[in-house]
């Protein structure tokens, strides 16, 4: 499996579509901030929000609990999950005994992580996702790039191709709007004549055992209100104590996300309407885990905004494929890891630790100091790259040395033949697209002995 | 071990020491008056695509729909006042989802909008059905103009101890800009939305 | 008279000497004591930040040795004074390590909020393109950050505007990373390359003469990228420019 840098490089050999993948997230970054500077207490709104999620992780297990008996008072079947596969097992089961086959789906990162659509579908259950961008990355059979705008990597010439070949539209059509009308009644057609529908959650409210979904498509209510059968999956770090509590993640959430001033729609879903089943999964899957990590246990603040990978600088120009995880860009890096550490070894080393993810986060995750943090794990774990393991510890030792430095300083100038900024070869990364520094006549050190 | 008590056993054991929840209080709007709340609901719905009319009463309804739908399209409302020339849908409060597929307009009552971001606040109550103000083709919502608040935290405030089975904020015709950030209006939910405020008599 | 210690990374030691000097010239004639401790290497970062971490500890050791003595340590490298402030290790001399993270300064946030410097006898008539470095920046917090929504302020931007006859030019993207990122550079050397080019030509379209940094490796890695492409556009770090060079 290629790593987070080859498959970077795979997409930088198509220059002018970084530059167009770079320009569309850092117009959506401005919009960003755009609107987080129309509000003045912008920065204590995030404070709050975070200060709030310090609470729920402080107290999951309690609203977990409470959260469970309001929704069972409010007539919701609440079931538990303690990994991606338990939780694609219930969905199938509670498919199975309503004798439903096809499945529509809104928008539910988890259910990307659980890899829901592949088992159901091993399972004879079709699934259609219902948002506009899931929908095309699924025609594509591709897994969304984005968090939050799921094709962002696809041009729109390449969506109508798709849309010619799976939806019967002419060829050569590229007008977002005509494509948009197209798969408007397409889903439509979905949503009338699915029994059963599967919605990611946004935020659910311990103290009245609500949950609340956020689409600007209104897909996921067309998907829930038409259904027979509405699940729910959410992940158990979803919490918030109190229904006042949302003002301050609903004032943040779209503000972040895309620069709106909210969703166009909240959905706040607390009972099934009469002849209808509402069911909610609670799905830990390595969460307990993380909540046991005291450096990285922040991680699970994340209201899914998609503004760290937005303002990613790395992002930006190594599309969210390069990732090779459900969620990319600089939140997935401190995710990933922790559901298997070997396998995302290299994603903590894909940032240049700027922190610019860390400024836009609505929550203050601190997620580049987390970077850092987890390539000290991985690399005492065993996780890292071992050929720069010898490196480092020669580097170490002749660093922490004067002696060992100015010898070999004197000798040949230590830093300039092991700096990899230095080595004149084609073989050299640094080399490729970048000249080396001239060496100087005489190091500071050296001067410095000779003039003061 | 049953899941359940696997991972709140885990929780349990991992979670921090217990840290209080913060005061929201002082993040509310203060001191604005009606007027601006007002004159923000109007800049934040025109901005993301809603329509403003303001009316005097109910019966101004009826002229400004007829302008826009031509009929045999589907009008309906479960408000009494509006009988005259849309279809109650009241009665269909029970009746399968799916019968109304083909609505063009749905006109329903909003509790209370919020200026920050021209959403507005209903509930199942207001809805008649669930699925209504999302399969319409187009919705309208009426407000009272004196029923803006400030902000989202004003909103929940409001909503403090409402007991509903399902409720939404709608802030705007359903959108996307899923292909290549190209903003287009009318997704999956209504195409447009017109926002009746109804004026103080 | 203020004494201060100068911190010499160990890459600008050896590739940028006229950084060097210029750091120490600049302080001098502002009337600081500098003393130069011969002993320095290296601040430990390319080990820590490609998760060696646990081999950095003979550099925090010999840091400390060479610097806790001192009330003022400046260094001209943004990067590697933030290192120092947050991952020094203590080891068992914890003590002197607390008491580095409050001495230890970047050049222009020394010159700014210690000797609170008002005029420099400068002049560089040049066009000239400040690059924020990530770690000066948002690490110590010498310039505000585009994400926030909080007051501007800029300490090298305050400082250039000292210089007589310096033109600073706007930014596209006025703190967006240059991509050097350490061994990043290598490791990703697709991504780095890519963003380093994005960064020069944003300066490039805003017709600098000059890139000015307070951090000499993102100057490093610019400066390979723009002799490559045989760009005419040079850099300098901010030292020479406030202590007044003949170009």
């Amino acid at each position: 499996m290629k790593n987070h840098a080859e498959l970077a490089a795979d997409f930088n050999k198509d220059e002018d579509r970084v530059n167009w993948h770079d320009e569309t997230l850092w117009w959506v970054r401005q919009k960003r901030d755009k609107a987080a500077h129309q509000i003045d207490n912008w920065e204590l709104l995030r404070e709050t929000a975070s200060q709030i999620k310090n609470n729920v992780l402080s107290d999951l297990s309690n609203y977990l609990q409470q959260f469970e008996a309001n929704a069972i008072k409010n007539g919701i079947t609440v079931h538990w999950a303690k990994d991606a596969a338990e939780h694609n097992q219930i969905v199938k089961e509670i498919l199975n005994r309503n004798g439903i086959k096809r499945m529509v789906k809104s928008k539910s990162m988890l259910t990307e992580e659980c890899h829901l659509n592949p088992y159901l579908e091993q399972n004879g259950i079709e699934v259609i996702d219902s948002d506009l961008g899931e929908r095309i990355v699924q025609l594509a059979e591709e897994p969304p790039s984005h968090i939050v705008l799921p094709c962002i990597h696809k041009k729109k010439e390449e969506i109508g191709e798709l849309f010619h070949q799976h939806l019967g539209i002419e060829a050569g059509i590229s007008d977002p709007q005509i494509l948009t009308e197209t798969a408007r009644l397409h889903l439509r057609e979905i949503f009338i004549t699915r029994k059963a529908a599967l919605t990611g959650v946004n935020f659910a409210i311990a103290e009245t055992g609500e949950f609340v979904v956020c689409t600007n498509e209104g897909n996921a209510d067309m998907g829930a209100h038409l259904a027979d059968v509405h699940i729910a999956s959410m992940g158990i770090e979803k919490l918030v104590p109190q229904r006042k509590h949302l003002s301050v993640f609903l004032r943040l959430l779209a503000r972040s996300a895309t620069g709106q001033p909210i969703t166009t729609y909240s959905s706040h879903f607390k009972k099934p309407r009469p002849g209808q089943e509402m069911h909610i999964i609670l799905v830990d899957n390595g969460r307990s885990t993380q909540l046991g990590r005291p450096d990285f246990r922040n991680s699970l603040k994340c209201i899914r905004c998609g503004a760290c990978m937005n303002t990613c600088p790395v992002y930006r120009r190594s599309g969210g494929h390069s990732y090779h995880t459900a969620i990319a860009g600089p939140i997935g890096s401190i995710l990933a890891p922790n559901l298997d550490m070997k396998d995302y070894a290299d994603l903590p080393f894909a940032s240049t630790l700027c922190g610019s993810c860390t400024n836009v986060c609505p929550v203050k995750i601190d997620i580049h100091d987390q970077l850092y943090k987890w390539r000290q794990v991985i690399v005492k774990e065993g996780y890292g790259d071992h050929k720069k393991g010898i490196g480092m510890q020669v580097m170490g030792w002749t660093l922490s040395s004067p002696n060992l430095f100015n010898t070999a300083g004197k000798a040949g100038r230590w830093v300039i033949k092991h700096a990899p900024f230095a080595v004149n070869n084609p073989l050299n990364p640094w080399y490729k697209q970048r000249d080396m520094p001239n060496p100087p006549k005489e190091s500071f050190g050296s001067w410095y002995k000779n003039n003061r | 071990m049953s899941s359940r008590a696997e991972i709140l056993a885990l929780v349990d054991k991992n979670q921090p020491s217990h840290v209080d929840a913060p005061i929201i209080d002082m993040l509310a709007t203060v001191n604005q008056s009606p007027e601006i709340i007002l004159n923000t609901f109007c800049t934040s719905a025109t901005n993301i695509g809603s329509q403003i009319i303001f009316i005097d009463s109910l019966d101004d309804i009826e002229g400004h729909v007829q302008q826009r739908i031509i009929s045999p399209l589907r009008v309906v409302s479960p408000i009494p006042e509006l009988k005259t020339f849309a279809e109650d849908s009241s009665v269909l409060n029970e009746a399968n989802p799916h019968s109304l597929e083909n609505v063009e307009l749905a006109i329903l009552k909003a509790e209370f909008g919020v200026a920050e971001n021209g959403a507005l606040w209903l509930t199942e109550q207001q809805m008649g059905n669930r699925v209504l103000p999302f399969i319409t083709q187009h919705l309208a919502l009426i407000v009272d103009a004196t029923a803006i608040v400030a902000d989202m935290h004003a909103a929940y405030k409001r909503t403090e101890n409402a007991d509903y089975g399902f409720a939404t904020f709608i802030s705007g015709p359903s959108k996307t800009a899923d292909i290549e950030q190209s903003l287009v209006l009318g997704a999956h939910g209504s195409r447009s939305l017109i926002i009746f405020i109804l004026k103080q008599v | 008279m203020i004494t201060v210690a100068l911190f010499i990374p160990c890459y600008i030691d050896q590739f940028y000497p006229n950084a060097a000097k210029a750091t120490l010239q600049l302080l001098e004639k502002l009337g600081v004591n500098v003393v130069y401790p011969p002993n320095q290497t290296c601040c430990g970062q390319p080990m820590a930040n490609s998760g060696y971490e646990h081999l950095a500890a003979g550099c925090s050791k010999l840091f400390i040795e060479n610097f806790a003595e001192y009330d003022y340590i400046v260094s001209p490298s943004g990067s590697c004074v933030l290192h120092i402030k947050e991952h020094l290790h203590p080891g068992e001399t914890k003590a002197e390590a607390d008491k580095i993270h409050h001495t230890i300064y970047e050049l222009t946030e020394f010159l700014t909020d210690v000797l609170k410097i008002e005029h420099l006898n400068s002049s560089f008539p040049h066009k000239v393109g400040l690059h924020q470095s990530c770690h000066g920046q948002r690490g110590l917090k010498i310039s505000q950050m585009s994400e926030l929504n909080a007051p501007y302020f800029s300490k090298p931007g305050k400082l250039l505007g000292m210089v007589k006859d310096l033109e600073l030019i706007d930014l596209s993207r006025p703190d967006e990373c240059c991509g050097f990122g350490g061994t990043f550079c290598v490791s990703e050397e697709a991504i780095s390359a890519k963003m380093g080019k994005d960064r020069i030509s944003d300066h490039i379209q805003h017709h600098a003469e000059f890139i000015t940094s307070a951090d000499m490796s993102c100057l490093m890695h610019m400066e390979g990228l723009l002799n490559r492409q045989k760009s005419d556009v040079k850099v300098i770090h901010i030292a020479e420019i406030l202590n007044g060079v003949a170009v």
